[in-house]
C-alpha cells in the first residue's frame, strides 16, 4: 500500500519532520541573545524562544527609558498581503480605514468576525499601493485566507522568513543615524522607510511597543545577523542593552496598550461564549470608521452601539497605594464585583500605581466613582489583604514629548 | 433461603461501579459473573507467559473521576497514565505526528497545510465548547421529557437553559454536531486528507457508520470529553491494563463488604407478578434479591434474560430494534522487541501513542462500504497502542505488548457465522497493514490473539462485539437511550434495572451509567445518596 516513493528528498514536508526536537524554535537573532543572556530565563513567545530578562529587569527597564533597548520580536505573527486588490480586501477585513494608510505608513488596527467580536489587534504596514503586512498576537490564516475569496490578492505567512528587532529608548534615532541610516530622523511616528542593509533592504518604521521613541526595523531572516551587529555596534558609544519582556511589558503597561489574551480574550480562543469582545469594549472602539466601506462585524458593532448593548469596558486605573494590583477585583462602593485588572505596575516613570482594567458597564463607563480594588499581596506565607481606591484615568499613563518629536533630539 | 438486597449480572465496570455505590449504601450486593474473571470488556489478561493483554478496552479517559474518586480506585491501585498523542502514517513514506505541545503540533500540521496548522485553534476551540455543554450531562439521569413529575421538569428546565445559554450560533452549532457526519464537519475547518483522517477516526470508533454517515460528529465529541487529570480531551494507559480499573473497582467492592461470585452464568431474571425476585443461574440454582440490576446490554438482558411474555410490546419491539451492531475487532499481539517504524524519525514520541495507517477519509469510508457488504474491510483501519512503552507492568523489558484495535468487522460473515479461518484470515489482514509500515514485524511476534465480534460476543456478552452497548446515535442518546420511556435506567418490569452502556450516556470505560444507576436504584430505595459526588463543575 506504501507507494515506493521516487525523489522523497524532493518532497519538502519530509526534510521539516524533525521540528520536534526543538520544540522551541530559535529565532534569527539567537546566538546573539544568548551570547549576552545570563539568566537563561527563557519564556516561550508563540513557540519562540524569547528572554523573559537576560541581565536584570530592571536595569532593562531603564534602558528603555534612557537609552536604547534592544528587543528581538521576531516571534510576532506576521502576514504578507499583496496584489490588485490588498487595499479593498484589508478595507474588508479591519475596522480602520485602510485607504488613509498611505503608502510607507503603518496603522495600529484590529478585526472582528461576524458578530463583532475582535479576533486580535495589530499594526499594519502599508509598504506598498498594493502591498501590506499585517504584525499580530495569534494566528489567522485560515480566517485571513477566507476573507480574501472574491479578492485578486494573495496572503501568506512570514513569520519565519521576516526577522524583526525593536530599538526603542531616546537615544534609538542617534545610534540608527550612527549606524548610518541616512534620514531616519525625518520618519515621523507610524512613518515606515526602506533602507540598504548588506545588500538587501531593511524596512524601518518609527513604532514600538513602549510608548517612548523608537523603531521597529524588519528584515529577511538570512541578514538578521548582521542587521544585529551593526546596531550593536552603533550603540557601543551611545548606550544599547538587549532586554527582555518583563521590562518591555512595564513600558508597554505605561503606555497603556493591551495585549491579546492577556487584556482580552480573542473570539477564536474563548471557550467561555461570554468572553468575547466588541472593540468598544477593549478601548478599540476609535479604531472602528462606521463611514468606511463595508467590514467584517460592521453591523454587529453598530447595532450594539444603537441599542447600547456594549456589556464591558476597558479603563486605565490609578490605584491608591504602591502595591501592583496585577488580576485584582474590581468593586464598586467596596461591595459590588465589577470587574478585573488584567495588568497592574508601579509606574517608575509616573510615580503612581497603575492598571488595566475590564469593567462591567456603566461602572468604568457612565458610573466612574467610589471604584476600589481587593488586593492579595502574599507576603512571606501572608496575605496582605488590601482595599484601594481606584481612579479611572485616561492612557496613556506616561505621554513623553520625545516620542512624537520630529526630528528626535540624540538624547 | 438468602435474600440479597440487590443482585449485579454481570461484573464489567459499570456493573462494578453500581455495586459499589449501592454496598456503600448499605445494601448488601452479590456480583454474579459468567467468567471465570471479573472486569467485562475492561479486562487484563494473560494468555501467554510473561504478557498481560488488555484484551478488549486499552486505552482510558472517559472513566469519570468523581467515580474514582468516592471509591477509592486510587487506594485500590488505579493508576491512569497520560501519554504522548500518535501518528499517522502515510502511503507516501512520511506520518502526521499528534504532539501534546501545542506548537509542535502547529508546526506539524504546518508541514502538510499552513492554513490547517492555524485552524486548529478554532477546531479545538468549538469542539471543547461542545464537550462543556455536554459533560454535565453525564452524571445526571436524562428527564423523561413526557413526564410531569418535579424532578423531571426540573431536569428538562436545566437541559433547556444549558441549551438556551448557548448563544445563537452555539446552538446551531451543537444542533449541526449532533447530527452530521464526521466528514462534513471536518471539511468545514480542515483541507489535507491526513488531517481530516487522523480527527475522523474519533467519530467512527466502535460504530457502524461510515465517516460520511450523519451523526458521526458526535461520536467524536465522545471521545474528546474524558480527561486525564484535568486535561480534557487526554487519553491515558491504565497501569498495568484496562483490567486496572474493574480490578480496582472489585477491590473497593469487596473492602467495603461486596460479595462477588465469578463462575456463576446467569440464565434467566426472576419475575413473578412483574416485579424482579431474583436470578435463576445456569445449572438451576436460584440466588434471591429484592432488586435485580443487569450490566449486560439492553438485547441480552430483555431479549434473553427476561421471558418476553413479561415485557410490553412496545418496550420489546425498541428493544429488538435497538441498533447494537457489531463494527470492530481487536488483535492483540506479544512482541518480544519494540518494532520499528522506519517513516518515524529516530526516537519519535509518537511511538508512544495511537498508531494508525489511514491517511484518508475516503480510505475510511471504503472500509466501510467492505463492512455494508457483510465482509471485514480489506483495507482496514488500525488504532494501535504499545502501552508498554510507558507501563513497566506489563512484560518484562525490551518486550512489548500491542493492542489493534480493527474496523470494520461485521458481526456475520457474509450473512453466515464466523469459523476460524476467517478469523485467522482477518487476523492476517489487521498483520499484514501493520508489516507494510514496519519491516520484519511478524518475526517479532510471540503470541497474538485475534477477536472477531464473534469472541467479543462469546466472552464478554456484548451483543453483536458492540463495544459501546448500542450505537452512539442521536436517536439512542439522552431520554432515547436505551429506549424511549425507560432512559431512567429502570425497566418495565419492577425491581429490575440496567445499569451497563446501553444506557445513558453510553460507552466506553465511563462508569456514569452505572452511577447513575446506582442513584435511581437508592432513591426508589429510599436510601441517600450522599457517598456519590456530584459531577465536577465544568467552570
Amino acid at each position: 500500500m506504501i507507494a515506493s516513493v521516487p525523489g522523497r528528498e524532493l518532497n519538502p514536508r519530509l526534510a521539516l519532520q524533525d521540528h520536534w526536537r526543538a520544540m522551541r524554535r530559535e529565532t534569527p537573532f539567537h546566538s546573539r541573545l544568548a551570547a549576552l543572556d545570563f539568566r537563561n530565563d527563557w519564556y516561550s513567545w508563540a513557540g519562540c524562544k524569547a528572554p523573559l530578562s537576560l541581565w536584570d529587569e530592571e536595569l532593562e527597564y531603564f534602558a528603555i527609558r534612557s537609552q536604547a533597548a534592544l528587543i528581538d520580536i521576531s516571534p510576532m505573527v506576521k502576514y504578507r498581503i499583496e496584489g490588485p486588490d490588498a487595499e479593498t480586501y484589508c478595507e474588508r477585513v479591519f475596522v480602520r480605514n485602510v485607504a488613509k494608510l498611505r503608502p510607507g505608513r503603518v496603522h495600529y488596527t484590529a478585526w472582528c468576525d461576524d458578530e463583532g467580536h475582535v479576533l486580535d489587534d495589530g499594526t499594519l504596514f502599508r509598504l506598498a499601493e498594493t502591498r501590506f503586512r499585517l504584525c499580530c498576537q495569534e494566528r489567522h490564516l485560515p480566517w485571513l485566507l477566507d476573507s480574501a475569496i472574491g479578492f485578486d490578492v494573495t496572503v501568506a505567512d512570514e513569520t519565519e522568513a521576516v526577522a524583526g528587532l525593536a530599538l526603542q529608548g531616546p537615544t534609538s534615532c542617534a545610534l540608527l543615524k550612527d549606524a548610518g541610516f541616512a534620514g531616519i530622523e525625518r520618519l515621523k511616528p507610524f512613518d515606515l522607510a526602506f533602507f540598504p542593509h548588506e545588500g538587501g533592504t531593511v524596512t524601518i518604521s518609527r513604532t514600538g511597543f513602549t510608548g517612548d521613541l523608537g523603531y521597529e526595523l524588519f528584515v529577511e531572516a538570512a541578514d538578521a545577523l548582521s542587521l544585529w551587529d551593526r546596531l550593536w555596534e552603533a550603540g557601543q558609544l551611545r548606550g544599547i542593552r538587549a532586554i527582555g519582556y518583563t521590562a518591555l511589558n512595564r513600558a508597554r503597561i505605561e503606555a497603556g496598550f493591551i495585549v491579546a489574551n492577556a487584556d482580552f480574550v480573542t473570539a477564536e480562543h474563548a471557550i467561555r461564549a461570554d468572553r468575547v469582545r466588541m472593540p468598544d469594549e477593549i478601548g478599540l472602539g476609535w479604531l472602528v470608521d462606521p463611514g468606511k466601506p463595508h467590514f467584517n462585524g460592521r453591523r454587529a458593532i453598530l447595532e450594539a452601539r444603537r441599542r447600547r448593548s456594549l456589556g464591558h469596558v476597558l479603563v486605565g486605573l490609578e490605584i491608591e497605594g504602591n502595591v501592583p494590583a496585577e488580576h485584582a477585583l474590581v468593586y464598586h462602593a467596596k461591595k459590588k464585583e465589577v470587574g478585573l485588572v488584567s495588568a497592574a505596575i508601579w509606574s517608575p516613570m509616573a510615580k503612581r500605581n497603575i492598571a488595566i482594567a475590564s469593567l462591567q458597564r456603566p461602572y468604568g463607563d457612565t458610573r466612574k466613582d467610589d471604584l476600589w480594588v481587593e488586593i492579595y499581596a502574599l507576603r512571606e506565607g501572608q496575605y496582605m489583604k488590601l482595599m484601594k481606591r481606584a481612579t479611572v484615568v485616561p492612557r496613556p499613563f506616561v505621554k513623553l514629548d520625545r516620542r512624537t518629536a520630529t526630528p528626535p533630539a540624540d538624547a | 433461603m438468602k435474600r440479597w438486597d440487590a443482585i449485579v449480572i454481570g461484573a464489567g465496570h459499570n456493573g462494578l461501579v453500581t455495586a459499589c455505590y449501592l454496598q456503600r449504601a448499605g445494601l448488601d450486593v452479590l456480583v454474579l459473573e459468567k467468567n471465570d474473571w471479573v472486569g467485562g470488556a475492561a479486562v487484563s489478561r494473560s494468555l501467554t507467559p510473561g504478557f498481560t493483554y488488555s484484551n478488549c478496552s486499552y486505552v482510558c479517559s472517559l472513566f469519570r473521576p468523581e467515580i474514582m474518586r468516592d471509591l477509592e480506585l486510587p487506594r485500590h491501585g488505579l493508576q491512569v497514565i497520560a501519554y504522548e498523542g500518535g501518528a499517522v502514517l502515510t502511503q507516501d513514506g512520511d506520518f502526521l505526528g499528534n504532539y501534546r505541545d501545542h506548537e509542535a503540533h502547529r508546526r506539524e500540521f504546518a508541514r502538510f497545510s499552513a492554513r490547517d496548522a492555524e485552524a486548529y485553534d478554532r477546531y479545538s476551540r468549538d469542539v471543547t465548547r461542545q464537550c462543556r455543554f455536554i459533560q454535565p450531562l453525564l452524571m445526571r439521569t436524562a428527564p423523561d421529557p413526557t413526564s410531569l413529575k418535579p424532578r423531571d421538569l426540573g431536569e428538562l428546565l436545566y437541559l433547556g437553559r444549558k441549551f438556551a445559554g448557548l448563544g445563537a450560533s452555539e446552538m446551531a452549532q451543537t444542533v449541526r454536531f449532533w447530527t452530521m457526519s464526521i466528514s462534513d464537519f471536518l471539511d468545514e475547518y480542515f483541507e489535507t486528507d491526513v488531517i481530516k483522517a487522523y480527527f475522523a477516526l474519533s467519530g467512527i470508533i466502535g460504530t457502524a457508520l461510515g465517516p460520511m454517515s450523519p451523526g458521526t460528529a458526535y461520536i467524536l465529541l465522545h471521545h474528546y470529553m474524558g480527561e486525564v487529570d484535568g486535561s480534557v480531551g487526554a487519553w491515558g494507559y491504565a497501569r498495568g491494563g484496562m483490567g486496572a480499573v474493574t480490578r480496582a473497582l472489585a477491590a473497593s467492592f469487596q473492602a467495603s463488604g461486596g460479595t462477588i461470585r465469578t463462575g456463576a452464568a446467569v440464565d434467566q431474571v426472576l419475575v413473578r407478578n412483574g416485579k424482579a425476585e431474583g436470578v435463576v443461574l445456569e445449572g438451576g440454582e436460584e440466588v434471591w434479591a429484592n432488586t435485580v440490576v443487569s450490566n449486560a446490554d439492553v438485547k441480552r438482558t430483555f431479549l434473553s434474560l427476561v421471558d418476553e411474555r413479561d415485557l410490553p410490546e412496545t418496550f420489546l419491539r425498541r428493544v429488538r430494534n435497538f441498533k447494537i451492531r457489531g463494527s470492530s475487532g481487536k488483535v492483540n499481539i506479544a512482541l518480544d522487541s519494540l518494532p520499528e517504524f522506519p517513516a518515524l524519525p529516530k526516537d519519535s514520541p509518537c511511538l508512544r501513542g495511537d498508531l494508525h495507517f489511514t491517511d484518508s477519509v475516503e480510505r475510511m469510508e471504503r472500509g466501510y462500504d467492505d463492512w455494508k457488504a457483510g465482509r471485514w474491510s480489506a483495507d482496514p483501519f488500525l488504532d494501535v497502542v504499545i502501552p508498554t512503552t510507558l507501563d513497566p507492568t506489563m512484560t518484562s523489558p525490551g518486550k512489548h505488548f500491542m493492542s489493534c484495535f480493527v474496523q470494520y468487522c461485521p458481526p456475520k460473515v457474509e450473512g453466515r457465522d464466523w469459523t476460524d479461518v476467517d478469523r485467522d484470515a482477518f487476523g492476517e489482514t489487521v498483520i499484514s497493514q501493520i508489516a507494510e509500515y514496519s519491516p520484519g514485524f511478524r518475526d517479532r511476534i510471540v503470541h497474538m490473539e485475534v477477536r472477531t465480534p464473534r469472541e467479543l460476543e462469546a466472552e464478554v456478552g456484548l451483543t453483536e462485539g458492540n463495544i459501546f452497548q448500542g450505537e452512539l446515535t442521536f436517536d439512542q442518546l439522552l431520554f432515547n437511550r436505551p429506549v424511549p420511556g425507560y432512559a431512567q435506567y429502570r425497566s418495565p418490569i419492577g425491581g429490575l434495572y440496567m445499569c451497563g452502556s446501553s444506557t445513558h450516556p453510553g460507552g466506553g470505560v465511563m462508569g456514569a451509567p452505572g452511577r447513575n444507576a446506582a442513584a435511581e436504584m437508592l432513591r426508589d430505595l429510599k436510601r441517600g445518596t450522599r457517598h456519590m459526588s456530584a459531577a465536577h463543575d465544568v467552570i
